[in-house]
């Protein structure tokens, strides 16, 4: 929850026939969400502009006929709210069979992107019968679109816009739009290039929030078939120093994705195309995988820890018994992280008890 | 950062100079282009019409190396309308009058005719920055990597304090780091002038701190930097052993040529990292570090926030953390205090002998929500600097001049080279160039030259020349694009076969010593 400015009123509302307390000017749906309601949304990101495009999100308010979409629906005083019921559950089943009838693939793997199980994880929820609504489908997949990061699947797609939205309200770029209506929706570049004759800059962010896999993380889904299970660990990228939050995706031994942290303090939810696509480096087969050691012809043989590392040293203890303290200089990184940087100045100070040190901020 | 990145959605007037953010921070610069959307007014000051510049209100295509005059010029402007902050001025700063008398001298007019931008535009960049309430200044390497690198930050924060603009929530001076943990680097002090924690070296009770705990007495004044390391390398008396961590020298430094001399006249070259890098092949011997998803660590970003980096996958073959390498080579000299098992036990040591980390520890930033200065365990850190004070009481004005660059263009190199990154690729392309799909999008490096220069020269797009500088020479593809001003080229030094650190390294920031990357006359000839 943001924090609350001083002046903000307070009111209060009935939802699911609890009393509860809400900050004037939140939706019917923030409010609910924060009471774990878990109201059903598709096109919801909360990020983004709320757009009331799915309906899934729906409730009864007291007063008013109809259900409304919670999203768009600012929460009044003394509303009353009811997030669930049978109407609302039938409402709801209907809209998924709806969406669920016109795509081609409803099981998406979650290498596919962040956001990429949330329609599927509906259609399990409620008890929705996929071919209710079996005749025309809407799509027209642009698979060949040779970007290496990006699948652009639309046959899978629902015209949620969250991956145009995403694009214009969070990254700016405007990469991508929406041309025709109905069946026909197409989500496209201007003049229907490739993405990388357009302006999009690769962030990955139209994947991230793809509710489908419509959108697909084309370097990530190369693992799809790798056994065993998709682990996540939170760290940080290693690229500039906004520090963007990721989750580093594994299997087994091998990193196989990025995906950001939609709550990282610095990105909330962006990445780059460096953050988001450059990190196979990892296992790459330039890796040094064993000390080297320069041999009398200039050339490198590998050789063991224990021989290097004493060789290392003893080079160090020779050049300060003949030149002195002032002749061995050390620098550090600014890539690596602190634990580096601080053994680093820690060799040389309490090694040498001068302040030859250094790092690459200079160049 | 003098202020959080969240702050970036909230100035009335953004200042962009020397930062080509929507390339080199990417996600930094989408909260910018919020705060446009939601109406901020933005001025972009560089040479070339990178993206930012598109997104400006106004933008200034000043001459390279030009900056002290436009701010010069803007602070006289500000200062002649009345827009100055007289509270802020009284209660919080020093010197202001001495300030304020020396930019009646320099009117837009004159800025004009040094920064080659029309005066009503250097006008109108003073008046928006006074009246912008409040205005943010965002710079990257554009404003340090020249000979007058100091006086260029100087003169940005003459316009801050002149207009109140510090300690508020969209306001401030931003450097934007440009390496993951190059503010790290400096919080841990691996810098020549600092212990840890930014404790001066010539200061003697800091140095007393560090011999006892070290256990040896440190010199009570600072090192030398490493351009001068590299200046003395195989000289009597000079630098005869250098232990490098993570870092390509002879890629990324000026002078391509003199760096890798330097580093070959050593006796003992020690080099850590992922890869056999241009630099680790000059070594005697090399040690192979886990690297990025292989290591426990911590970082520190642009806006002062310690996070930390968890390993999600073995380390690669046999390699090893650079904390332990480091210290079982010191130990094995028998240095005292390497002992270390874990990062966690480096980091905790750090914290313990830093005062802007005292409040921290390994466990305490599991959720990286913590901004230095934490000086105690019960305080929440510090998103905004200077609030309420400066560290040092006063905001200091600093009266600063215009200088030429080190070199400027003559008749032999009449053309300016400017150099910088790329947002597909990544400083000397160890780990972006060995990432697949990123060749897609960046496969090969070009000079930018602009339509007219084009013509004259008689080049065509595509069409590789020789470009030379007093250092020496390269072969290079030309794009031609409007990107670059009429007689300014551009380059990356991302790419091994186009090595423009070959032709860089003029002069260097007398005070930091900070190489002047950004300006180097050259000569483009065909082949």
């Amino acid at each position: 929850m943001n924090q609350i400015a001083d002046n903000t009123r307070i009111c209060t509302m009935t939802l699911d026939g609890d009393d509860v307390k809400f900050c004037e000017g939140e939706t019917i749906y923030e409010v609910a969400e924060r009471h774990s309601k878990e109201v059903p949304t598709l096109c919801y990101d909360p990020r983004l502009e709320a757009f009331g495009a799915c309906r899934l999100c729906v409730v009864e308010v007291e007063g008013i006929r109809n259900p409304v979409a919670s999203c768009t629906t600012k929460a009044t005083e003394g509303m009353i709210v009811r997030t669930k019921n049978d109407t609302l559950d039938k409402h709801r089943t209907t809209l998924l069979e709806m969406v669920a009838s016109e795509n081609r693939n409803n099981t998406v793997d979650e290498l596919a992107g962040y956001a990429s199980q949330e329609l599927g994880n509906l259609l399990k929820r409620y008890p929705v019968l996929p071919g209710r609504f079996a005749g025309k489908k809407s799509g027209n997949s642009n698979t060949d679109d040779l970007n290496p990061f990006i699948l652009r699947d639309y046959d899978n797609c629902i015209s949620c816009y969250r991956c145009v939205r995403v694009c214009a309200e969070q990254e700016g770029d405007h990469a991508i739009n929406v041309m025709n209506r109905g069946f026909d929706t197409q989500i496209t570049t201007e003049f229907g290039n490739d993405l990388r004759d357009s302006s999009c800059t690769f962030c990955g962010q139209c994947v991230a929030t793809c509710p489908t896999g419509a959108l697909t993380d084309k370097k990530a889904i190369r693992a799809k078939d790798t056994p065993g299970e998709v682990k996540k660990t939170r760290s940080v990228c290693i690229y500039c120093g906004v520090g963007c939050s990721i989750d580093i995706l594994t299997k087994g031994d091998r990193v196989v994705g990025i995906q950001p942290a939609m709550d990282g303090p610095a990105n909330e939810g962006a990445l780059c195309v460096k953050g988001q696509y450059a990190f196979d480096f990892v296992h790459h087969p330039d890796r040094l995988t064993k000390p080297l050691i320069r041999q009398k012809d200039g050339t490198f043989r590998e050789a063991e820890w224990d021989e290097a590392l004493q060789k290392a040293a003893e080079g160090f203890l020779k050049v300060r018994e003949k030149h002195g303290n002032h002749a061995t200089y050390g620098i550090a990184s600014g890539r690596a992280p602190h634990e580096a940087a601080y053994s680093m100045q820690k060799f040389i100070r309490a090694g040498y008890g001068t302040n030859y040190i250094d790092n690459c901020s200079r160049a | 950062m003098s202020n959080p990145l969240r702050d970036m959605e909230h100035p009335d007037l953004i200042f962009c100079i020397g930062t080509n953010m929507t390339e080199c921070h990417p996600v930094a610069a989408t909260r910018l282009k919020k705060a446009i959307a939601k109406g901020a007014k933005m001025i972009v000051a560089d040479p070339r019409e990178i993206h930012l510049a598109k997104l400006a209100d106004l933008h200034l295509p000043i001459r390279v190396g030009s900056d002290v005059a436009l701010l010069l010029a803007m602070a006289h402007v500000i200062a002649r309308e009345g827009l100055i902050d007289r509270e802020f001025i009284d209660a919080r700063t020093a010197d202001s009058e001495e300030f304020l008398s020396h930019v009646k001298d320099f009117t837009p007019e004159w800025a004009s005719e040094i920064c080659e931008v029309p005066a009503a535009d250097i006008e109108k960049a003073g008046l928006w920055f006074g009246e912008g309430s409040p205005s943010a200044i965002f710079y990257t390497l554009g404003i340090t990597e020249h000979i007058c690198g100091v006086d260029n930050v100087q003169s940005l924060c003459n316009l801050a304090l002149m207009t109140g603009n510090l300690g508020i929530e969209g306001g401030g001076i931003n450097p934007m780091r440009g390496q993951n943990n190059i503010q790290g680097a400096g919080d841990c002090g691996a810098v020549p002038n600092n212990f840890p924690g930014f404790q001066p070296c010539g200061d003697p009770a800091s140095a007393e701190k560090f011999s006892k705990a070290y256990g040896i007495d440190i010199e009570a004044n600072p090192g030398i930097t490493k351009v001068t390391a590299l200046d003395l390398c195989g000289k009597e008396n000079g630098i005869h052993a250098i232990l490098i961590d993570g870092e390509n020298t002879v890629v990324t430094d000026p002078d391509m040529n003199h760096c890798r001399n330097a580093l070959q006249s050593l006796d003992h070259l020690v080099v850590i990292d992922l890869f056999l890098t241009e630099t680790a092949q000059l070594a005697d011997i090399v040690f192979p570090a886990t690297g990025f998803a292989e290591t426990d660590g911590v970082q520190t970003n642009t806006e002062r926030r310690v996070q930390r980096l968890r390993a999600a996958v073995p380390a690669v073959g046999e390699s090893k953390p650079d904390w332990w390498i480091i210290a079982q080579i010191a130990q094995r000299m028998g240095t005292p205090g390497f002992e270390f098992e874990s990062a966690k036990e480096v980091f905790n040591e750090l914290c313990s002998l830093s005062p802007i980390y005292e409040g921290l520890d390994w466990d305490r930033i599991e959720n990286s929500e913590y901004q230095w200065p934490v000086p105690d365990k019960d305080h929440s850190g510090t998103p905004r600097l200077h609030e309420k004070e400066f560290k040092n009481g006063r905001g200091l004005f600093k009266i600063i001049g215009y200088r030429d660059p080190a070199e400027i263009i003559d008749d032999e190199y009449p053309v300016w080279l400017t150099t910088g990154r790329r947002l597909q690729s990544y400083h000397s392309r160890t780990q972006t160039g060995r990432s697949s799909g990123i060749d897609y999008l960046l496969s090969e490096e070009t000079l930018e030259v602009n339509p007219d220069d084009a013509k004259a020269w008689n080049l065509e797009d595509g069409e590789f020349v020789k470009m030379a500088s007093r250092r020496g020479e390269i072969q290079i593809k030309v794009r031609v694009t409007e990107q670059s001003p009429k007689g300014t080229v551009f380059a990356s030094f991302s790419f091994a076969s186009v090595p423009v650190n070959v032709l860089t390294g003029g002069g260097y920031d007398p005070v930091t010593q900070t190489a002047e990357l950004k300006v180097c006359p050259v000569r483009i000839s065909k082949l």
